[in-house]
C-alpha cells in the first residue's frame, strides 16, 4: 500500500473517532434523542473496507452505521442533522441514527433489525451481477447477526448464484451484553463460510491495511466471477452497546487491553514512522478534522425541526 | 397494595409462576444480563432467582427463539419467551403464525402448545420504526392464538399469570411506557381471565374503546370532556383474542355513541374490528357514527416532533368525542 493510501485511511479513521467522540459527548449533555449507538475502536473496518470500494459499490449497513457511512463518504453535516431528527438530515428526520440511507454515496440502507441487510445485499449483488455493472456490495453486520437465519441463507444464495457480495463481519466481541462465547460455538465465523464453500476470511479488524487488503482481494473475486467472500474483522467496541449502556458487562483491562490498540493510533505511528507526516502535520489534521466534526454539531443545531405534517410525507414513490 | 410499575408486575408475575410450576422456563435476548439491568425492567432478578437452566438467555435468533416455545410446549414445559421489540415478531412469525397458532387444529385437537410469547411494544422513545410498530391486529388475525395487551400494572400480574397458565398459545404485549410508573398492584397471587375487558370508567355518554397505553390517554380525557358535560365510559379491552363482545356491546348500548383509540395505524388496525361489531350488533343503538382516533398510516418516524405527531393523544380524543356527541 502506498503512504497516501494509508494517509486516507488514517483521514478516514480519525473523523469516524471524532464523530462518535462528539456524540458521545452530546448524549451525556442530552442533546440528541432517543438511543444512539457507537463505533468508537472499529473506525479500521469501516475506513479499511470502503477504502477499497468504488463509489458505484453498495454498502448496506447495520445500528453501528455512523463509521460504514463516513467512510463512504457521506457528508457529516448530513448525518448530524439525521441524528439530530433535523428536516435538513439525509433522510429529513425519519430514519434517525438508526437508519441513515444516503443513496447518494451508494450507502443504500442501513437496517437495525439484526441480520436484516445481509439478504438485501443478495439483491443489489444480484442485479449488478444482472446489469453486468462492475461494481460490488458489501453488508455490514456484526458477530451477533450471524446467528439469524437470515445469515445462513444469504450466504448460501449469494455463493450458489456466484454473486459480487462481500460479508464483512465486524466482530466486536459483544453481541447486546453476550460475548462470543455465550452466543455460539465457533470460535472465528469466518469458519461458517466452508458450509456455503466461499472463502472464510479472518483479519486484524484494528487494521484497518490488513482490512483494505482483505476487501481489495474480495472485490476482485467479485468481479472475476467468482463469487462472494466472508471477511471477520476481528474488533472491539470501546463504549457500550450504545450510550445508555454502562458497560457493566465488559472488563475493565478488557478495554484497557483493546484501547491500547487502537487502531488510530496505529496508522498514525507506521505515517510518522515512514516519515509521511509529521508530527505538526498530524495536529493540523486533526485541527481541521475537529472543525468538521463542529460544524456538522452547528449545522444540526441550527437546522429547523421538520413540521409535524411532514411525517405524512415519503411513502410511496 | 404495593406501588410497582409495569415492568415489575411482570417479574412478579413471572418469577411466582416460576416458583409454582417448574415446568415453566424463559428464553430471550437479553433476559438474563441485559444492556440495561434495571429493577424497573420485566426480567429483572430472574437469573439470580431461578439460575440459567430456566432463564436462557439466547442468541439473537427469534424464530428458533419462538420454535423452541412451540417445541417445548407440545411436551408439556409452559415457556415464557420474549420477543425484544415489536418489529421483530415477524422474524419469530413463520413459528407463531404457521405453527403455534395452527398445530393444534392440525391436530385434531390431540396436542397442545401452552407458551406464552412475550412482546415489548410502543412508541414514543425514539428508536424509530424498526423498533416501534405495534402488529397487534396481526397476531389477532391468527385463530389460535390469544392476545393479550394489558393497560396496567395490576393487570399485567393477573394476566400474565393466567397466560403462563393457559394451555394456548398467548401472545402477550407489554407496552415499554408503562414500564416506568409506579401504580397500585394487588401483592397476593391473582389471576385474571383472558378473554374479559374491564370498564375502567363508567360513564354515560360515550363509549371509548382503548387499550394498553392509551388507557392513560383516556383518562386524560376524562377532565376536560366533564368540564363541558360529558361523560365518558372507558372499556379497556386487555384481550383482543377472543374478543369480548358483550362487554363492548353492553356499554354501546347504554352510551349509544363509541370511539375507538388505539395507538396502531389506522387502515387495517383493531379500531376496524370493533366499529364493524358496533355496527353489525349494536346498529340500533347507535345515535352517531362511530369514530376512530388512532395514528396515521405511516411507519413510526424517529424525529421528536414527527414522532409526536404519530402517537394519537387526548386533544384528538376529544375532538373526536365532541364531534360525535354534537352530531
Ligand atoms: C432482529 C433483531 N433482534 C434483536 C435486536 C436487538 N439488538 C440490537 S443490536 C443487538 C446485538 C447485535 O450484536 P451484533 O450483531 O454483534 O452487533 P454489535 O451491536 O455488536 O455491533 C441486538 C440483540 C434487533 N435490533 N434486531
Amino acid at each position: 500500500m502506498t503512504s497516501q493510501k494509508k494517509y486516507e485511511l488514517y483521514r478516514g479513521m480519525l473523523l469516524i473517532r471524532r464523530f462518535e467522540e462528539k456524540l458521545t459527548e452530546l448524549c451525556a449533555g442530552g442533546k440528541v434523542p432517543g438511543m444512539v449507538i457507537l463505533c468508537t475502536g472499529q473506525e479500521a473496518v469501516a475506513a479499511g473496507v470502503c477504502g477499497a470500494l468504488e463509489k458505484e459499490d453498495v454498502i448496506i449497513s447495520n445500528h453501528r452505521s455512523h463509521g460504514h457511512l463516513l467512510a463512504k463518504g457521506a457528508d457529516p453535516n448530513l448525518i448530524m442533522a439525521e441524528i439530530y431528527g433535523k428536516s435538513t438530515g439525509y433522510n429529513k428526520g425519519k430514519s434517525g441514527t438508526l437508519h441513515i440511507a444516503a443513496p447518494e454515496v451508494n450507502a443504500l440502507c442501513t437496517t437495525t433489525v439484526v441480520g436484516g441487510g445481509i439478504p438485501i445485499v443478495v439483491g443489489t449483488a444480484f442485479a449488478q451481477q444482472y446489469n453486468k455493472s462492475g461494481s460490488v456490495s458489501v453488508c455490514f453486520f456484526g458477530n451477533g447477526a450471524a446467528d439469524e437465519g437470515s445469515f445462513h441463507e444469504s450466504l448460501n444464495m449469494a455463493a450458489l448464484w456466484n454473486l459480487p457480495a462481500i460479508f464483512i463481519c465486524e466482530n466486536n466481541v459483544y453481541s447486546g451484553a453476550q460475548r462470543m462465547e455465550d452466543h455460539t460455538k465457533v470460535k472465528d465465523i469466518a469458519t461458517r463460510a466452508i458450509g456455503y464453500d466461499m472463502p472464510g476470511v479472518v483479519v486484524d479488524g484494528n487494521d484497518a491495511v490488513a482490512v483494505y487488503n482483505a476487501t481489495v482481494e474480495a472485490r476482485e473475486r467479485c468481479l472475476a466471477g467468482e463469487g462472494p467472500t466472508l471477511i471477520e474483522c476481528k474488533t472491539y467496541r470501546w463504549r457500550g452497546h450504545g450510550e445508555s449502556d454502562h458497560q457493566v458487562y465488559q472488563p475493565k483491562d478488557e478495554i484497557a487491553c483493546w484501547m491500547e490498540r487502537c487502531p488510530v493510533e496505529k496508522l498514525q505511528k507506521e505515517l510518522l514512522d515512514e516519515g509521511f507526516i509529521t508530527r505538526q502535520e498530524v495536529l493540523e489534521l486533526e485541527n481541521e478534522i475537529n472543525k468538521a466534526v463542529e460544524e456538522s454539531v452547528r449545522f444540526a443545531e441550527d437546522s429547523p425541526w421538520p413540521a409535524p405534517e411532514d411525517a405524512l410525507e415519503d411513502i410511496y414513490a | 397494595m404495593q406501588n410497582i410499575s409495569m415492568g415489575q408486575a411482570v417479574a412478579q408475575a413471572l418469577s411466582e409462576e416460576m416458583r409454582r410450576d417448574p415446568s415453566v422456563f424463559m428464553a430471550g435476548e437479553g433476559i438474563g444480563v441485559g444492556i440495561h439491568d434495571s429493577p424497573l425492567m420485566p426480567t429483572y432478578g430472574l437469573l439470580q432467582e431461578f439460575g440459567p437452566g430456566r432463564v436462557k438467555d439466547t442468541p439473537v435468533s427469534e424464530a428458533v427463539i419462538a420454535g423452541l416455545a412451540v417445541g417445548a410446549s407440545v411436551l408439556g414445559l409452559r415457556p415464557v419467551v420474549e420477543v425484544m421489540f415489536f418489529p421483530f415478531f415477524t422474524l419469530a412469525s413463520d413459528q407463531i403464525v404457521n405453527h403455534a397458532a395452527k398445530l393444534r387444529y392440525l391436530s385434531g385437537g390431540k396436542s397442545a402448545f401452552p407458551m406464552v410469547v412475550r412482546i415489548k411494544a410502543g412508541a414514543g422513545f425514539g428508536a424509530g420504526c424498526q423498533h416501534s410498530h405495534n402488529l397487534e391486529a396481526w397476531a389477532a388475525h391468527c385463530p389460535g392464538l390469544k392476545v393479550v395487551m394489558p393497560g396496567t400494572a395490576a393487570d399485567a400480574k393477573g394476566l400474565l399469570k393466567s397466560a403462563i397458565r393457559d394451555d394456548n398459545p398467548v401472545i402477550f404485549i407489554e407496552d415499554m411506557g408503562l414500564y416506568f410508573f409506579p401504580t397500585p398492584v394487588p401483592e397476593e397471587d391473582y389471576t385474571i381471565p383472558i378473554g374479559v375487558a374491564d370498564v375502567k370508567k363508567p360513564g354515560r355518554d360515550v363509549t371509548v374503546v382503548t387499550w394498553s397505553k392509551m388507557l392513560g390517554t383516556a383518562f386524560k380525557a376524562v377532565g376536560p370532556l366533564a368540564k363541558d358535560g360529558i361523560d365518558i365510559e372507558i372499556v379497556d379491552l386487555r384481550t383482543l383474542l377472543p374478543l369480548d363482545k358483550e362487554t363492548i356491546l353492553n356499554s354501546v348500548r347504554k352510551t349509544g355513541r363509541l370511539v375507538v383509540l388505539h395507538e396502531a395505524t389506522r387502515t387495517g388496525g383493531f379500531g376496524g374490528e370493533i366499529a364493524a361489531l358496533a355496527a353489525e350488533e349494536a346498529f340500533e343503538a347507535l345515535k352517531a357514527p362511530v369514530k376512530r382516533v388512532t395514528a396515521p398510516d405511516i411507519p413510526v418516524p424517529f424525529s421528536p416532533p414527527l414522532e409526536k405527531f404519530y402517537l394519537p393523544d387526548e386533544a384528538q380524543l376529544i375532538q373526536a368525542i365532541k364531534d360525535i356527541v354534537k352530531a
